[in-house]
């Protein structure tokens, strides 16, 4: 009996016993399961959550369909089992294996972990000990994969520092191919896990952590931190493909519910909005959007693969695409399927979103999203995200007189700046909005404010202000929670604790990582989780490694403060986040910088690429003659 | 609008699906296929898709039925079975197709019982098999209950027999009218069987 199927057999014994068995046992339409032996390179790609959370993510299809695309390369996938699967796997001794070919996660090349958002961290710590692969990369020798983590959240990649080998920052597409090349030319030299780490650091856009060690200062801040490989650059700048290429189709589709259960096709990347507290919008520049027709032909194509009968069109400001009208009037139009829903997230609050929705046919089944985030001018300005309530107004009557009944409006708490008076507008503007719903239908209007809670996060104009405290954030709950009632009002907010988490984690430094460890050791796992978060475990870690959690979180960062991730550069200068947080402090806006560059850095940092790829390929001005260009956006 | 009806079965890749999710894959299946699936009429319109008897979450199915409306005047079954079976749907393999008349009563009110082969995967309790089915067939009542409301497993059962020794196989026939279905499980538990130890087949759906 071969071991996969001993493996496959084990795993038969245990599959009834656990729910949704479904999650592990792969075979889903446009999987690909090449053979085993006859690939040189395999690369196991995971999403550290269960397969429901895990399979919708966009970046980890694009890297599933451009490893698959090489013939010398295999890419499977793997999630974490949920716990009633992963005892049951413990008891029965079956390690972490892939849904494609059910090989264990150790037999592979190469493990790269996708981390768009930073609780998932313990449940990295999870995914290795059950794939038997040691958690700490110093105790990794080469007979166990090379372990790469990549997504937004790695632009603070000190936190993992410690379990993750490699982190890919930026965009992955033309990257995954270098590491790849650059993985295949070592193994066939036979040369140590040293060397191989040396080759990587060289390839723009990796992070080898172990070559880089951070200086503290007596007062704990950081001091800088330094390479201490002869090779190893001193600043690592993100990666971005100039021009995106054509969207994956062939995207694979569950056999079983999960999470979001549609298409997605990205139809732009980056936002020239400036928002100043959003991460996405600071670290995805330069904007480049696809054309209209490659995204029509990608629809046609991810409906054919697919059969799915739901097309999202991702973008972080779906209506900031220059030809949104073309492409609405062409999917709704063009459509034969009259079952076919599309949505579009991300509107800007004015009637032209009305407008637009209305041409997506089955649309109203979901509810209109807005995000106003605050709900006074001030803290709008604040953030630089200016509209009027006037304007928000008219747009919610547009909205519910058009026959949509659900209106759920996003807004934040914890804004620098913030007052209990700018939290109270929040409930004044919901009880308007309802008005508005009431005038139009009645009873049967309904309003859903998701209140969540503001985390100041690395490479953007907030990442020197402090988070509210545990005590702010309740009183500003409780008060939302007391005024905001009635019928057709519903209200959600976020425990502060798991945004506390989301803080530390997001703005920690490399001494945090020991604090994942004890926390994960106590039992911290699925901490994005809302019922399975256990604030208890954390504190107890952070006493038993002695770091005081509001060190960073409740600290006014000084305009000179080295920060944990300046080594890794998003393209935007420290220089103009800070004028930007200055700007914000005197409430005063920047334009969308379509109008005009505000000289964020990224033009000088990625010149070479604009001018391979000038005009429309980018929102931003176009770069002629390469010296004269650069003073002239520094003096700007 | 025509009816066809699909004998298929129901592979491993698709095993450990639930009812509804099945049902979603034949959605996108026919989708794919650009066969005009007919809708329901009303302010959810779900498409005309009926299961003859849902098979079980992880069960495995060798003939099973499914019927199916479209809104074509007529149908040529080869063209629709073309359709479908140039396309990979991995976890269905097409057996047959035919037409039926659209008013026919559904499948559902039509099946009454139902064979299974069931394969059992843990070596310990295994002695004595032979035994324990004859002592099961020979009981008038096995009263047993099921979410919360008793019933009687023996009048279900139309026959029980083992047809191997290593590995353990059963093969039976069990009641699958509405109101009056058998389950395999529930045999293996009267059997002192882990009911979980299991792979279960059905191997084909029988009509009245």
């Amino acid at each position: 009996m071969t071991g996969l199927q001993d493996l496959e057999n084990r795993l038969e014994r245990i599959l009834l016993s656990v729910q949704k068995p479904g999650r592990y046992v792969g075979g889903e339409l446009n999987s690909i399961v090449k053979d085993w032996n006859q690939i040189p390179t395999r690369v196991a790609l995971s999403f550290p959550d269960i397969y429901d959370i895990g399979l919708p993510n966009l970046g980890l299809a694009i890297l599933y369909d451009t490893i698959n695309s090489r013939v010398d390369a295999l890419a499977e996938r793997t999630y974490l089992p949920w716990i009633d699967m992963e005892s049951a796997m413990r008891n029965a001794d079956i390690p972490l294996y892939s849904l494609e070919s059910k090989q264990p996660i150790n037999k592979f090349d190469i493990l790269a972990i996708t981390l768009p958002y930073e609780t998932l961290y313990t449940n990295v710590l999870t995914l290795l000990d059950l794939a038997k692969i040691p958690i700490y990369s110093k105790d990794r020798d080469q007979q166990y994969p090379l372990v790469i983590a990549g997504g937004h959240a790695t632009y603070n990649p000190e936190p993992m520092a410690p379990f993750i080998d490699a982190f890919a920052i930026g965009e992955g597409e033309e990257m995954v191919h270098e590491i790849i090349n650059t993985y295949q030319d070592w193994k066939k030299s036979n040369a140590g896990k040293t060397e191989l780490f040396r080759r990587l650091a060289n390839i723009s856009g990796v992070y080898v952590p172990s070559f880089y060690e951070p200086i503290y200062n007596p007062d704990r801040t950081l001091a800088q931190v330094i390479p201490i490989e002869a090779k190893a650059p001193a600043q690592i700048i993100k990666r971005i493909v100039p021009k995106l290429p054509p969207p994956p189709t062939r995207l694979i589709v569950p056999s079983i519910d999960v999470v979001h259960n549609r298409i997605v096709i990205e139809i732009m990347r980056g936002c020239t909005r400036g928002c100043r507290f959003c991460h996405a919008g600071m670290v995805t520049r330069p904007v480049r959007e696809r054309p209209v027709p490659e995204i029509f032909k990608a629809v046609q194509g991810a409906l054919d693969h697919t059969g799915i009968e739901e097309v999202a069109f991702l973008s972080l400001s779906s209506s900031d695409y220059t030809n949104i009208l073309e492409l609405v009037d062409q999917v709704s139009l063009q459509s034969t399927d009259n079952h076919l829903v599309i949505s579009l997230p991300s509107l800007r609050i004015e009637s032209f979103s009305v407008d637009l929705m209305e041409k997506l046919k089955g649309s109203r089944q979901g509810g209109f999203t807005l995000a106003p985030e605050a709900a006074t001018e001030k803290i709008r300005n604040t953030i630089n995200k200016p509209i009027s309530n006037l304007q928000l107004l008219e747009t919610v009557r547009g909205i519910y007189s058009r026959g949509w009944t659900n209106i759920k409006l996003y807004f934040m708490i914890g804004h620098p700046m913030e007052t209990l008076e700018d939290v109270k507008a929040i409930v004044n503007l919901c009880q308007a909005v309802i008005a508005e719903g009431r005038k139009v239908m009645g009873r049967r209007a309904t309003l859903h404010a998701g209140v969540s809670t503001f985390v100041p996060k690395p490479h953007t104009p907030f990442q020197w202000v402090p988070c509210d405290t545990i005590d702010q954030i309740q009183e500003k709950q409780n008060f939302l929670k007391r005024e905001l009632r009635g019928p057709g009002l519903k209200l959600t907010w976020n425990n502060p604790y798991e945004t506390l988490l989301e803080a530390w984690l997001s703005r920690g430094d490399r001494r945090m990582a020991e604090v994942i460890f004890h926390a994960w050791q106590n039992g911290a796992k699925f901490d994005a989780w809302q019922d399975m978060v256990n604030f208890l475990n954390w504190r107890s870690a952070f006493e038993t490694v002695g770091i005081d959690p509001t060190f960073y979180t409740h600290r006014e960062r000084g305009e000179g403060e080295v920060f944990p991730w300046d080594h890794i550069f998003s393209g935007v200068r420290k220089a103009y986040l800070l004028k930007e947080y200055q700007a914000s402090k005197k409430g005063k806006l920047t334009e969308d910088c379509r109008e005009g560059c505000y000289a964020c850095g990224i033009l000088p940092t990625f010149a070479d690429s604009r001018r391979q790829y000038p005009g429309k390929a980018w929102e931003c001005p176009d770069v002629s003659q390469p010296q004269s260009t650069l003073q002239e956006i520094q003096v700007n | 609008m025509v009816r066809i009806r699909i004998h298929y079965a129901r592979t491993e890749s698709l095993r450990y699906v639930g009812n509804l999710d099945m049902h979603k894959v034949w959605e996108r299946f026919l989708r794919r296929a650009h066969l005009p699936v007919a809708y329901s009429q009303g302010y959810h319109p779900q498409p005309k898709i009926q299961q003859a008897c849902p098979l079980p979450l992880g069960f495995l199915g060798e003939d099973e039925i499914i019927d199916i409306w479209l809104t074509l005047d007529q149908a040529v079954v080869l063209d629709i079975a073309h359709a479908l079976t140039t396309l990979e749907q991995p976890g269905i393999q097409i057996h047959e197709i035919t037409q039926v008349a659209t008013n026919d009563p559904a499948m559902m009110t039509q099946i009454t019982a139902a064979e299974y082969r069931v394969i059992y995967l843990d070596n310990e309790n295994r002695h004595s098999i032979s035994a324990r089915i004859e002592h099961l067939l020979a009981e008038e009542s096995l009263l047993r209950e099921k979410r919360g409301k008793k019933y009687n497993l023996r009048p279900l059962i139309t026959s029980l027999q083992l047809k191997s020794i290593q590995p353990v196989e059963f093969e039976m026939c069990l009641s699958a009218k509405e109101g009056a279905t058998g389950r395999p499980e529930e045999v293996l538990t009267e059997l002192g069987l882990d009911p979980l130890a299991a792979r279960y087949i059905r191997t084909r759906l029988l009509v009245g």
